[in-house]
């Protein structure tokens, strides 16, 4: 690469004017999506997400028509008719929920790992300005491309199951759920950047976010069957938010759908608002 | 104008910032000159608020950064640790730090050009070498157009004709009337660039001058004398009230002359009257050259106080890990 002549810095001091005018928040909302756009790890953990969301629902599904009527399928096959949900946002959220956790975490620890943050907090030094603009990028984003996903898991699954079961959007509960789905992804990544913004270490973050989705509801899940401890357990937020997805779950819930996704949420807007205010005060 | 008043900065206990007052004046460069872990990044990451002083404040203009509007159309820095997310290319980088100003994309461009980045601005910035990370991070701070610069350690890895670059920018920007801090570990370097310095030691203002006053006063001035009557010249200077030791070199063969003359450092007498002296005398002299202070030796003198207590023990993490192989004084000015 060829050194600048010593000339040509004089262009610094502009002969021509910079241009442009006085930024506001929608400058920093666009910044905010030029930065999430352009790093491959955006594009990797969404990729991975179509692919186990979508794919194990597809992979499911299939497995349900294929085996129909076979041994053991008895309770499989009952459920998949009485509940043909159940099985279309089933292990395909439950693991492709870790993709978008990785994706929400990494929006906010990579700023760390690689040092942009310091570039980041000069060009918008209001702090709290600049993490509500990548938040609520990060949230539209998310939005559309979790209900796309939410959606072609269920046009994908009812497509398959068709022969045997037939599942519309128009039936008792299913367009919540449905659209539930996707919303528990928007939640559950927002509730992942969250802890980058407290953990601010990419490792880290992620792995309090598994531990919380994967490791806690298992932990809990052997307590006894005590009323505490049930309500322990409907309010993690893994399980909670779940509720929201779920057309028929198991049991009499102690969370209703919404109920559920707003208790997700709640714990969403603490730890944010926990990390906002350590972002706020912490050195960079 | 940069100001800073009293500002002070501990890291566990560790006081890195203590108690600084200075301002920066537009119209020139002013070096920012320190031994490594004496505070510079630091105060730097001060003034531009990445950091919070435990006291004091700095500003610029009369503002704090945070209340700065559009910061990088007043204010671009170059610090020193890397600010750049390897996976991203050069022109993203830009471009969303234009967006974020409201500057078009037609002056990301332009800075591409202006440090010669413009063929590899979609390579991931992971892949640059120094010299181009360094110029990524110039085109940065000068997106803006503005009319501070506060530079950390900008030469650090550059070739020389990068250094070159870096010296002809700052002291083009000065002559523009903007302010220019540039800071340095290289006393040569900041003697051919710096109009004013600013010398720190352990967090403490050392000296705030012009570098000329800092290279006069702050080495005494001293006289290279090579007599064989030594004694007695040492003697008559003495009794003029200045000093007179043998010189550490100075039982050499006079620079391949042969003189095996005894050679004396004199201080307190200038080298006209030491001539004077020695003439009523009858004193013979084979050489009498006055030594020209320099600015290592002024610096060297200035921070001794702050290095005796141990300079390895002081050295913050933050700076000592960011002061790797890269920092090594690569570059030799050309004076």
């Amino acid at each position: 690469m060829s050194v600048t002549s010593a000339t040509s810095y004089s262009a610094a001091d502009t002969g021509q004017p910079v241009g442009g005018r006085k930024a506001g928040f929608g400058h920093y909302m666009l910044a905010e999506w030029t930065k999430i756009r352009s790093v491959r790890s955006t594009l990797w953990t969404l990729i991975i997400a179509v692919i186990v969301i979508v794919g194990f629902t597809a992979l499911i599904s299939w497995v349900v028509v294929a085996n129909w009527n076979g041994p053991h399928a008895a309770a499989r096959d009952a459920r998949a008719i009485s509940d043909p949900t159940s099985i279309i946002y089933g292990v395909g959220i439950y693991l492709g929920q870790l993709a978008i956790a990785v994706l929400g975490v990494l929006v906010v620890t990579t700023e760390y790992s690689t040092g942009v943050i310091r570039a980041s907090l000069l060009a918008v030094p209001r702090r709290y300005t600049m993490l509500a603009a990548k938040v609520i990028v990060f949230t539209l984003v998310m939005l559309v491309l979790a209900e796309v996903i939410a959606f072609g898991s269920f046009f994908v699954g009812a497509a398959v199951m068709h022969s045997h079961v037939s599942v519309s959007l128009s039936g008792h509960d299913v367009l919540r759920a449905t659209f539930g789905a996707g919303l528990y992804l928007v939640a559950f990544g927002l509730f992942a950047l969250s802890i980058g913004v407290l953990i601010r270490h990419t490792a880290g973050a992620i792995s309090v976010a598994v531990a919380v989705a994967f490791v806690l509801p298992i932990l809990t899940g052997l307590l006894p069957d005590t009323s505490f401890f049930n309500h322990l357990n409907a309010y993690l937020p893994e399980q909670a938010g779940s509720q929201v997805y779920l057309v028929r779950p198991e049991g009499v819930p102690l969370l209703s759908a919404w109920q559920g996704l707003g208790v997700l949420c709640i714990y969403v807007v603490v730890l944010l608002g926990i990390g906002a205010y350590l972002f706020n005060r912490r050195d960079a | 104008m940069i100001e800073a008043s009293d500002l002070t900065k501990s890291f566990g206990g560790k006081v890195a910032v203590d108690h600084l007052s200075f301002s920066v004046q537009p119209g020139r460069v002013t070096g920012f000159l320190g031994p490594n872990g004496a505070g510079k990044s630091t105060t730097m990451r001060l003034i531009l608020g990445l950091d919070r002083p435990d006291s004091g404040e700095a500003t610029i203009d009369g503002k704090h950064y945070a209340d700065l509007v559009n910061p990088l159309r007043t204010v671009g820095a170059l610090l020193e640790a890397k600010s750049v997310h390897t996976g991203r290319s050069a022109r993203n980088h830009l471009l969303f730090l234009a967006q974020t100003q409201g500057l078009p994309g037609s002056r990301v461009d332009a800075m591409l050009d202006l440090v010669g980045l413009r063929e590899v601005a979609n390579r991931r910035a992971g892949s640059f070498s120094l010299g181009m990370s360094q110029r990524l991070g110039v085109a940065a701070a000068l997106l803006g157009d503005p009319r501070i610069l506060l530079l950390d350690e900008p030469v650090n890895g550059l070739d020389p004709e990068g250094v070159l670059w870096i010296r002809n920018l700052m002291k083009h920007l000065a002559s523009q009337g903007k302010t220019v801090l540039v800071s340095s570990h290289l006393m040569n370097e900041m003697a051919v660039t710096a109009d004013h310095l600013i010398v720190i030691g352990r967090g403490r203002l050392l000296a705030d001058a012009s570098t000329e006053d800092v290279i006069a006063r702050g080495s005494s001035q001293t006289v290279r004398v090579r007599t064989p009557d030594a004694d007695r010249l040492a003697a008559l200077i003495r009794s003029e009230g200045g000093s007179a030791v043998p010189a550490a070199n100075g039982n050499g063969d006079g620079n391949g002359t042969g003189d095996h003359a005894p050679v004396l450092t004199v201080s307190g007498v200038p080298a006209a009257r030491i001539g004077e002296l020695a003439a009523s005398a009858q004193i013979v002299l084979h050489e009498l050259t006055p030594q020209l202070a320099t600015l290592e030796d002024a610096f060297l003198e200035l921070t001794a106080g702050s290095l005796e207590f141990g300079h390895l023990g002081t050295e913050l993490p933050g700076e000592s890990a960011s002061t790797g192989p890269a920092s090594q004084p690569t570059t030799r000015s050309a004076r």
